[in-house]
């Protein structure tokens, strides 16, 4: 029995890091400019067509680094000829914005590559577990777990230590003195969104090892994204990367007992969260309330 | 979906200032005979969300249909249209989509949807208005059973028939000790309940059940048990997008190899978004088109594959393609359009071989309304040999009525209109 | 400050002509819809989420408070209604109260949870909450039919004593009960918008903080507003599923509430029948468009980028704008 915990907290883990990754790029989007990216996971999506469309050309490898970096550049044209006219606004006119990308960017994708789902197949020296008794760590889940560490730790340090990061830090915190003190703050946002779209593209090249691409394939994983933001706390991106562990904990631990409630006991993290710490477990108080 | 022949000459185009007036109909794709109204057949499917990919199939199976009707004179002399709506994937479209169709542009026919629940709603406005309806993809079983309706008929096949087909291979090629990835859902749980009735009759025991949400997109959970679990065989009951996250995970998690992999419904569409390694298991498809020695499949495949890119018909396509001849079979026979006396004439209506493109007798069955058609069992296989789509070895070919439960079983009880 | 909501300007005066308008083309829709290509049925849908969406705007429009997961309210008055109807009562309009009361209790033990929250972060939540509703109506399928949805109920002819009216089969009947049923909605509303409270509401939309200074208890009028909001929202959601004879997950969805939201905005967040015209267009739209192409979303998504960039203050907005000031 104990081996059955065991083996779930570490899938837990595993899952956890995959939903830390979505839900980081939404946080840095949300932190800064306060817009809810309903497009986040059609950027997922994207993010794995192009992978798929540029592996026969530059392989897996090539995929991997290429395909972030042109969602994210899809992510930059978006933001300067869109995004940007809705900062300052009411929340509502950046949710209604991204949710109509959010339809285009299904649209399109169907019509680009086709409602058929496309195969995608990882290394072969990946496609394997280590072990037969850990069947469920393979290769590719645990490259998947590399890469996701590997980002999330040049993430924090970029934002701590480098001049940009530093600003995307503060604006964060307080837009206009940033503003104030001789910072573009127009090109910082800017980059800022572009590099929460990478992380989507990210996101996506990964999933589609692991999971059917079709269009509709970022729906599922918005969601879990949202619920890491408040789980974790809004504005703190350690937040998030806690809530999206502990939630991929938890739905793996719920599934040996009650299966059908795996996804469920997410929203009831949720929902005690907001209850007992409405501010999240590492958010602060006042943060776009 | 265009729609073909949209007429512009019941409605005026009038000047009104709101957006709703100045939005009228003038279809570019008018294809009209002159001087006839044209015989109507309407298509509710979900073109749009998780289900597209088997609706368009499905679409440009009866749109083949009806081009071949049309070349052959059409129904009772007139041209035949193809209007096709969307149901995205929502009841409430598909129903209005429907109340569409009839009221305002008169359809005598009604197909759809791949969606069971949509299916269903819209048998409800079909009844309730008097047009035959064939249900084309969806899969749930009250729809020819406890919920069956006059005008109602189905072409694919229900779950029992589908359970029914393959039991016997699986129990005794593999071993008594089944477990269960299921779908939450009516049609997962149905599925579910098929194999275990037939496992029980084999004398065969159950390990487990994991139930799934739709949409799961980690299965690694669910894995963890049913391989601690340690059954003969994995019954990986999900369909769609959910059969290609599970069975990729399945073999990257090695547990092909140490245990048999199966389960009910398999399509193609799946098999070809699966990466070859994961192509693995024992299935039943409800129709495959690689059929040597069975006539006119061939003309099918091949006129499928002008409109489709290349690509083979899938079951999907077969399912389109029979429900609109179904319409123009019946109605010729009958020389009639009169829904009441087209259902009682598909009671027992045996369908001909350039439709049915299997080798057993397929016929409508009178009591419930199920179409007997064959279920294809079989091994998927990891590459094609002489073609890059012929993804399934297909071992049997079992006809509907030996799948199928008897009439009386099924709970149908049809109420014919006074 | 919307000049036209106050009384005795001009555009208020114009008020009661849009509204006898408005009423004189609600009540002969059945027979000046088909010449322009529409169906009764369409009609009736056209009411139920034009209700919706005027439900919603109570909230979003008059109070200043973005729900977007308002679907769940909907999706709870259909649930109810449909369940009252399948086990519980042969009479509609009593399901439809079942229903409506389900939605609005929901909103407001949900309402209570979050109404300190503002702004994006309480958008967030009410999407959360909203996704949870769905959630349980997917999985609790014993019940709720789950991913199916629930079947085996009929909008049932009303009995009034000395006639049947027939509003399972008569398309026509039913527009008319549903129009019934919205007029008197739609007047409480109006009623409640013009009564002090509703000034209250208005006060609050303009400047919370001051509201506050004034004395006003903002919380307990905000969440006031989510709970009025709420039990209107589960009335329309009650009538969806007496327009369907069905009631299913999707409706609970928060892609359900942004298209209402997107009504309210299109037509006019600040103006009374500005979310009705919204849902008439948007209606429309979708269902013209969908008929003529497969890529009908991406003119949908479209529109609603449009929307948001050019025409914020939706139609009656964009028209008003030339009356005030």
């Amino acid at each position: 029995m104990l081996d059955l915990y065991l083996y779930n907290i570490t899938n837990g883990l595993i899952i956890g890091a995959f939903y830390v990754l979505m839900a980081l790029g939404l946080s840095l989007i949300l932190n800064l400019s306060g817009i809810i990216n309903f497009a986040h996971g059609g950027f997922l999506a994207i993010g794995g067509y192009f992978a798929y469309t540029l592996t026969p050309t530059i392989g897996f490898w090539g995929a991997l680094i290429v395909s972030p970096l042109l969602t994210a550049l899809l992510g930059l044209v978006i933001e300067r000829l869109l995004i940007r006219r809705l900062y300052g606004r009411d929340p509502l006119y950046s949710l209604l914005l991204t949710f109509g990308l959010a339809f285009i960017f299904q649209d399109m994708t169907r019509y680009i590559w086709g409602a058929q789902g496309l195969p995608v197949s990882v290394p072969a020296f990946m496609g394997q577990p280590l072990s037969s008794q850990f069947f469920f760590i393979t290769g590719y889940r645990l490259f998947m777990v590399g890469v996701v560490a590997i980002v999330v730790t040049l993430l924090f340090v970029f934002l701590r230590y480098s001049k940009v990061g530093m600003r995307i830090r503060a604006a964060t915190l307080d837009l206009d003195t940033v503003a104030a003190l001789g910072v573009n703050v127009r090109v910082l946002r800017t980059f800022n969104f572009s590099l929460g779209i990478f992380l989507a593209g990210l996101s996506g090249v990964l999933a589609g090892g692991q999971l059917g691409l079709e269009p509709t394939m970022g729906d599922n994983l918005l969601m879990p994204s949202f619920i890491a933001i408040i789980v974790g706390g809004v504005g703190s991106l350690t937040g998030t990367l806690l809530g999206g562990l502990l939630i991929g904990v938890a739905s793996a631990l719920t599934s040996i007992k009650f299966p059908a409630a795996s996804d469920a006991v997410m929203y009831v993290l949720m929902a005690v969260i907001l209850l007992v710490r409405p501010r999240g477990l590492f958010g602060e108080e006042g943060m776009l309330t | 979906m265009s729609r073909i022949g949209v007429k512009i000459g019941r409605r005026t185009l009038i000047q009104a200032g709101a957006a709703i007036g100045a939005l009228q109909v003038a279809s570019p794709f008018i294809i009209r005979a002159r001087g006839e109204t044209p015989v109507k057949i309407g298509m509710v499917d979900p073109l749009t969300g998780v289900y597209a990919a088997p609706a368009s199939n499905e679409v440009m199976g009866a749109k083949l249909a009806v081009a071949e009707m049309n070349a052959k004179g059409g129904i009772l002399g007139r041209q035949v249209e193809l209007l096709v709506e969307d149901s995205a994937n929502d009841v409430g479209t598909g129903v209005q989509k429907t109340r569409k169709l009839i009221d305002r542009d008169g359809v005598n026919f009604i197909i759809g949807d791949v969606n069971s629940g949509i299916a269903q709603a819209m048998a409800q406005v079909t009844n309730e208005k008097h047009i035959l309806h064939i249900v084309s993809g969806g899969h749930t079983d009250p729809i020819t059973g406890t919920d069956c309706k006059w005008n109602v008929y189905r072409v694919c096949n229900t779950t029992v028939m589908e359970t029914n087909s393959i039991s016997d291979l699986l129990f005794k090629k593999y071993g008594k000790k089944w477990h269960f990835i299921t779908p939450d859902y009516a049609f997962g749980h149905t599925l579910q309940k098929g194999l275990e009735n037939n496992l029980k009759r084999l004398g065969g025991t159950e390990t487990g059940a994991e139930l799934t949400p739709l949409g799961t997109t980690d299965y690694s959970s669910y894995l963890i048990k049913a391989r601690a679990a340690n059954p003969d065989i994995i019954l990986v009951l999900v369909q769609g997008g959910d059969m290609v996250n599970c069975l990729k995970q399945i073999v990257q998690f090695g547990i092909n190899k140490q245990v048999a992999v199966a389960g009910a419904q398999q399509e193609l569409e799946s098999l070809e978004a699966l990466p070859p390694e994961a192509r693995v298991g024992n299935w039943m498809f409800e129709w495959y088109w690689k059929q040597p020695g069975v006539p006119h499949v061939e003309k099918f495949v091949a006129d499928i594959r002008k409109v489709n890119g290349g690509k083979v018909p899938t079951a999907r396509h077969w399912f389109g393609y029979t429900s609109a001849h179904t319409f123009g079979l019946v109605a010729n026979r009958e020389k009639s359009l009169d829904a009441v006396k087209l259902a009682k004439a598909l009671g027992d209506f045996e369908l001909p071989p350039e439709v049915k493109l299997q080798p057993n007798k397929v016929y409508y069955r009178k009591g419930d309304h199920q179409l007997m058609t064959s279920a294809f069992v079989g091994e998927a296989l990891t590459k094609g040999k002489d073609d890059p789509e012929d993804l399934f070895r297909v071992d049997q070919v079992v006809p509907g009525d030996k799948t199928a439960p008897g009439e009386t079983e099924t709970g149908c009880k049809l109420q014919w209109p006074a | 400050m919307s000049v036209a909501s106050l009384p005795g300007s001009r555009a208020a005066a114009q008020k009661p002509l849009a509204a006898v308008l408005v009423w004189l083309l609600l009540l002969a829709a059945p027979y000046w819809m088909p010449y322009l290509g529409g169906y009764t049925a369409l009609g009736t849908r056209v009411l139920v989420l034009g209700l919706a969406a005027m439900s919603l705007n109570f909230l979003l429009g008059f109070t200043g408070v973005l729900s977007f997961g308002h679907a769940a309210y909907f999706g709870l008055g259909a649930y109810g209604a449909g369940l009252a109807l399948k086990f519980l009562t042969n009479s509609t309009p009593l399901a439809l109260i079942l229903g409506t009361l389900l939605g609005g209790i929901a909103g407001a033990v949900l309402g209570a949870l979050i109404v300190r929250r503002r702004g994006v972060y309480f958008a967030m939540v009410t999407i959360a909450f909203g996704q949870v509703f769905y959630y349980i109506a997917f999985q609790w399928s014993s019940l709720t039919g789950g991913d199916d949805g629930l079947r085996g109920f009929a909008r049932q002819p009303l009995n009034l004593g000395f006639t049947t009216v027939d509003i399972l089969s008569n398309g026509e009947a039913f527009y008319y009960f549903v129009l019934l049923c919205f007029a008197i909605a739609v007047g409480l509303m109006a009623f409640l918008l013009r009564s002090p409270f509703g000034r209250t509401l208005l006060a609050i939309r303009e400047n919370e903080r001051r509201a506050r200074f004034l004395g006003i208890p903002v919380e307990l009028h905000i969440w006031l507003a989510f709970v009025i909001s709420c039990f209107f929202i589960a009335l329309a959601g009650g009538l969806y599923a007496l327009l369907n004879n069905f009631a299913d997950p999707r409706g609970l969805h928060y892609s359900q509430s942004g298209d209402f939201v997107i009504m309210a905005v299109m037509g006019g967040m600040r103006s009374f029948w500005g979310p009705l015209l919204g849902a008439a267009i948007f209606i429309v739209l979708q269902d013209y468009i969908s008929s003529i192409t497969i890529n009908w979303m991406s003119f949908i998504g479209l529109l609603f980028v449009v929307v948001v960039l050019l025409f914020p203050r939706g139609l009656l907005g964009f028209l008003q704008r030339g009356s005030v000031k």
